[in-house]
């Protein structure tokens, strides 16, 4: 029989996710710091209001591109929140199936045969290959832990070559939880406009942000121009299972987007897109509450880290956070197996997320206070028992 | 920091002060200092435990009584509500807004004792005019707690 396949997705690597998923599925009592999402349930407000969608019988697609008036929210809501003003929502924003699809159908719209497609690293799964599957070629930018993994100008402009075309910018970051700062974004900005490139700006995270207000790439000048904005409700909103995302952009772009997102995918589905009309109008409080449980979290773990002399630089964003354990000669692959199998703990390694999170583990605290405080109990001792093997040797 | 640590306390009055200090991103001192003026100011009335009753061999009976009072010349409804949360029995008095004026959260050992109560002490009071009794059945959830069970988590172990 013929070969059924393509070659090309054969090619493409499986996520090293999946050992750990099947592994910590088997056992008893795993606490699972692994996971990629909220904990918190979708606010009841939002989930009453797609609840009755469905009464009213909006069981219809809606129209390509989405609702109008979850459009219009989404420019009015980043007008609020970030000052970025989207004045024509009905052409310049396209309601997408997660932020997930929005990568996928960005590259798509853009990419020609051998372009290259910049990504920093570590960083979200689905970019490189994306990237590839669009006919990219993907160049990584190793990002650095003594920068706090935020990226440098220098870096970007060292990456560059006649045929960049896209600068992928996943901040704030999974899963290092790093965080782009007014005048890390300005040095940036530079670059890309002398070299007359495009952003693709991931900010799923935009809402979890915790030393300052998140500032988008967009909101410098010249930039939204350029700037193809991802967002979505999973992470502010705790809306992952709604599937519902949103991209942002030059109308040319966005025009070419939605050709895709008609084609492939109609319409995102509509009751997720009445709930988060719903999201964007009253759910502000629900965010800073989600904000400030995460927040505090973050600082627990934080100072768990260094009573335990685990070296860590602070994350200021995402709920994730992203030790160093070099210290202890193996890789991250095999510290976060038998952490799983000889503590009841799960992460994902560093690598998950690129080759340069070899040393790093991720730590989700998108879970509670009262498994985050077992979870650092059995990390404690497993530190303990690592040394204690060093020193014997 | 006040409302982050009172909302922190109010979840969870016995959090180790050390790890309050740590989640607030604040000193143990700071903490302790607030936590003292937040007592001397009335704010933090108390440190309660919530107990779900119903689990224990304890027989217990909770009810909700409206009230319909005459309020008197001069002091409103502060001198009968004062009469009536001076009860041991009585858990909770509000004035209400709406088809009647107090509202009395009573908890008693059994039945007969909650009708005794209503019956021969707060009938029996000159500016009461009418009462309504709502015996509880079941509670679901209260101050904000589910009672009757514990969530799984239906996340899948391990995400991107």
């Amino acid at each position: 029989m013929r070969n059924p396949l393509a070659d090309r997705i054969v090619e493409i690597k499986p996520s090293g996710i999946r050992k750990f998923f099947d592994i910590a599925q088997e056992m008893k009592d795993t606490i699972s710091l692994g996971v990629g999402e909220p904990d918190f349930d979708t606010p009841w407000h939002i989930r009453d209001e797609g609840i009755y969608s469905l009464e009213k019988g909006k069981t219809f697609y809606t129209s390509n591109a989405g609702l109008k008036e979850l459009r219009e929210e989404i420019a009015e809501y980043l007008y609020r929140k970030q000052g970025i003003r989207y004045e024509h929502p009905m052409e310049e924003i396209l309601i997408t199936v997660g932020g997930s699809e929005a990568i996928d159908i960005g590259f798509r719209a853009m990419i020609n045969p051998g372009d290259e497609v910049l990504i920093p690293q570590p960083s979200f799964v689905s970019y490189e290959p994306c990237a590839v599957m669009a006919g990219a070629k993907p160049v990584i930018i190793d990002l650095k832990e003594e920068n706090e993994f935020r990226l440098t100008a220098a870096e970007l402009e060292e990456a560059i070559t006649d045929r960049t075309k896209i600068l992928v910018l996943p901040f704030p970051n999974n899963p290092t939880g790093a965080i782009m700062e007014r005048k890390d974004l300005e040095a940036i900005a530079e670059v890309i406009l002398k070299h007359d490139i495009y952003v693709m700006s991931d900010e799923i995270y935009a809402e979890l942000s915790y030393k300052e207000k998140h500032v988008s790439i967009a909101q410098l000048p010249g930039m939204k121009e350029r700037t193809i904005l991802i967002n979505g409700f999973s992470k502010a909103f705790a809306m992952t299972g709604w599937r519902l995302g949103y991209a942002c952009g030059p109308q040319a772009i966005i025009e070419q987007m939605t050709k895709i997102h008609q084609y492939a995918i109609m319409c995102a589905p509509t009751t997720s897109q009445y709930a988060a009309v719903e999201a964007l109008r009253n759910g502000d409080r629900d965010v800073a509450e989600m904000c400030t449980a995460y927040n505090q979290r973050r600082r627990f773990l934080v100072h768990a880290f260094r009573e335990m002399g685990l070296p860590c630089f602070e994350p200021y964003g995402a709920f994730y956070i992203f030790p160093c354990i070099r210290e202890f000669g193996m890789s991250s692959d095999d510290f976060a197996m038998r952490f799983l199998k000889e503590e009841g703990v799960a992460v994902v390694p560093g690598t998950a997320f690129g080759d340069c999170g070899e040393g790093y583990l991720r730590i989700s605290y998108a879970a509670s206070l009262e498994n985050l405080r077992t979870a650092m109990e059995r990390l404690g001792h497993f530190l303990e028992k690592l040394r204690g093997e060093r020193g014997d040797r | 920091m006040r409302e982050e640590l009172l909302a922190l306390i109010e979840k969870n009055s016995r959090i180790d002060l050390g790890e309050l200090a740590v989640l607030l991103g604040a000193g143990e001192a700071e903490v302790v200092s607030e936590l003292s003026a937040l007592e001397q100011e009335g704010i933090i009335c108390g440190y309660h435990t919530m107990i779900d009753w119903e689990k224990t061999s304890r027989e217990k009976v909770s009810a909700l009584i409206e009230v319909r009072v005459t309020p008197q010349r001069g002091q409103g409804f502060d001198s009968i509500a004062e009469r009536i949360y001076q009860y041991p029995e009585v858990q909770s008095v509000y004035l209400m807004s709406g088809g009647y004026d107090l509202m009395i959260i009573l908890e008693g050992k059994t039945l007969r004792e909650v009708s005794s109560f209503v019956s021969e002490k707060l009938s029996a009071l000159e500016s009461v005019i009418s009462t309504a009794t709502h015996f509880i059945l079941k509670k679901y959830k209260d101050h904000g707690t589910v009672l009757s069970r514990k969530k799984e988590d239906e996340r899948q172990m391990i995400t991107p």
